[in-house]
């Protein structure tokens, strides 16, 4: 029976995405009327797709052509404009990690300490529910102004976006230490260093990773807006870049890279997490 | 006598509710623990047995009164004092091993981990969990999980072992044989025990003294009861001792009547020198109750 429903799952995968291919073929052939067009008009989406005998979207097969292309030459350089996939997806993960690493150094131990006193919670509380709710890319003018670097700013604004998750969860994770396990630390009169790491650290650690899981998430979410911003390199902006080319498939393309990285960073931080739970 | 180990002096406590009124759940508390003895203590739910226990142990502070061990004041959590949790307090990311030889080292830090481990391996050994060293908690079961606790309280090697209610989240036969590890260990160790308890039979089993709480609030202690029976008693051979009955008679008795109605009861109480009975030693006692009323265990 198990193993029945072992390939039924793959299996309805496969239909749903030849459903979805074959909808998108289907959608996107060409059509045979003859229409009189714009000559202008024909110049900027190529004849074929001006006179409709080919769809101005690209059709599956398209795309999958320039996949392969891609894919075959992922990290070529010829100059500011024309860089492979793999060299922007290399630079906005590079951004990603910089800005979410800083976050994480930042936002652990403050998280520490928030979640340790009550006093600091309640002191710092009402910044982090104003600073929260604030889309990061509000805050890349103020960046732009005051670090006069595109690329910085970028990483700022990452910085800032992963900030909030990782800081409450460790203050929450913190905060809910089992009074049971803190107690057996003071029976042991074990030191507050100590207790901090071999205790508390462990014991919140699940809830610590799922905020990093949260925040690396959302970093990859901000990453492709704010480099359409910055420019330069990156993912976002080569999207930028396409669309200003009207190369759909090439936007195709991106917005597929995007969503598999993505999905690959989620499924590190899942395996991470993995790591620390423990089952109770 | 020697000097006592623990020495409790009019200890209170009082807690403020949430509208500001002050409780008072126990008040003017006094007695004492002598070295290798068990001391068992039974009342009923909200007496502030475990509050008891938490003051003894340094986890928290009495409102007034004073708690000596070894003739110096208590001011803090301490090594020499292990405590045995009701829930067993293990850490789940750690094995077997780890938990223990986390108190070890805690105990002895400049120990090294050759050392730790061999020391630990002992404890492990003493409570029979020898062969699970590296398994987690989860994958034990309660009986095993709370073999733990025990190893981990005693592998810090501590002048007393306090123990709050340790196996009431048990099934019944898992109880049993625990007691009689328990019982066994301590017969080893010549280990002073405090322990938390409202099962009579358990009282009966393992204490050398069982100090009885009237109900809460403003609980005092009553009486203490002296185990009369032979110290080499088992679970099995325990009911058929004459004293069994009598002390068990006298506890229930005390428990479902006595404990509520003690306060009016006994107007030339002192809580300084509460009594010390022997109803093992009044064949009277057995009267009370017919000899065969079912075991219960009084909550």
């Amino acid at each position: 029976m198990s193993r029945l429903l072992n390939w039924r799952a793959p299996a309805l995968s496969l239909i749903v995405f030849l459903l979805m291919i074959g909808a998108w073929h289907v959608l996107t052939l060409p059509k045979l009327s003859q229409q009189t067009v714009n000559p202008e008009y024909a110049a900027l989406v190529g004849a074929e797709a001006a006179t409709g005998q080919k769809s101005a979207f690209p059709s599956p097969a398209d795309v999958g052509g320039k996949i392969v292309e891609h894919l075959r030459e992922p990290f070529y350089d010829r100059g500011p404009n024309d860089k492979g996939i793999g060299i922007q997806l290399g630079y906005s993960v590079a951004r990603v990690l910089v800005g979410y690493l800083l976050a994480a150094l930042v936002a652990i131990p403050v998280g520490f300490l928030i979640g340790m006193s009550p006093t600091v919670y309640r002191a710092l509380d009402p910044y982090i529910q104003v600073l929260k709710p604030i889309s990061p890319l509000a805050w890349m003018p103020l960046a732009l102004f005051t670090l006069k670097d595109s690329s910085i700013s970028a990483i700022f604004v990452i910085f800032i976006c992963s900030l909030w998750p990782m800081l409450i969860n460790t203050a929450f994770g913190v905060a809910s230490v089992r009074r049971e396990w803190l107690n057996v630390a003071r029976t042991l009169e074990v030191g507050a260093l100590r207790t901090a790491f071999r205790v508390i650290l462990p014991a919140a650690a699940p809830t610590i990773m799922t905020g990093m899981r949260i925040s690396i998430g959302i970093a990859w979410l901000v990453i492709v807006a704010a480099e359409m911003l910055v420019g330069g390199t990156g993912i976002g902006y080569f999207v930028w870049n396409e669309w200003n080319n009207l190369s759909i498939t090439n936007i195709l393309t991106a917005i597929l890279a995007i969503g598999l990285v993505g999905m690959l960073l989620d499924l590190m931080l899942a395996k991470l997490t993995r790591l620390v739970t423990f089952p109770e | 006598m020697s000097e006592p180990l623990i020495r409790i002096e009019g200890i209170s406590k009082k807690f403020t509710g949430r509208d500001g009124a002050a409780t008072t759940v126990f008040d003017d508390l006094y007695f004492s623990i002598d070295p290798g003895e068990f001391v068992c203590l039974i009342g009923h739910s909200g007496c502030g047995k475990t509050t008891i226990l938490n003051i003894l142990s340094g986890l928290e502070q009495s409102s007034s009164g004073y708690v000596f061990v070894g003739g110096r004041e208590v001011d803090g959590p301490s090594l020499d004092r292990a405590v045995i949790f009701q829930s067993h307090a293990l850490m789940p990311w750690l094995t077997v091993m780890g938990n223990i030889a986390f108190a070890v080292s805690s105990r002895w830090p400049e120990w090294n981990r050759e050392k730790v481990q061999v020391h630990s391996q002992q404890y492990i050994d003493l409570v029979s969990l020898t062969g699970s060293e590296k398994k987690r908690p989860a994958e034990l079961s309660g009986g095993m999980k709370q073999r733990v606790g025990i190893a981990r309280a005693l592998s810090i090697q501590p002048k007393m072992l306090l123990m709050d209610e340790p196996f009431s989240a048990l099934d019944a036969l898992t109880r049993g044989v625990l007691q009689e590890e328990v019982l066994r260990i301590c017969a080893e160790t010549r280990q002073t025990v405090f322990m938390i308890t409202h099962d009579v039979d358990e009282a009966i089993l393992l204490a050398d003294k069982i100090i009885l709480m009237t109900n809460g609030p403003h609980a005092k202690i009553a009486e203490t009861v002296v185990n009369t029976m032979p110290r080499s008693r088992t679970r099995h051979d325990l009911h058929k001792h004459p004293h069994y009955y009598r002390i068990r008679n006298h506890l229930i008795d005390f428990l479902v009547d006595r404990s509520k109605v003690f306060a009016s009861d006994s107007p030339d109480y002192d809580p300084r020198h509460p009594p010390l009975v022997t109803p093992g030693l009044d064949p009277a006692a057995a009267t009370l109750a017919p000899a065969g009323t079912p075991l219960v265990a009084v909550k």
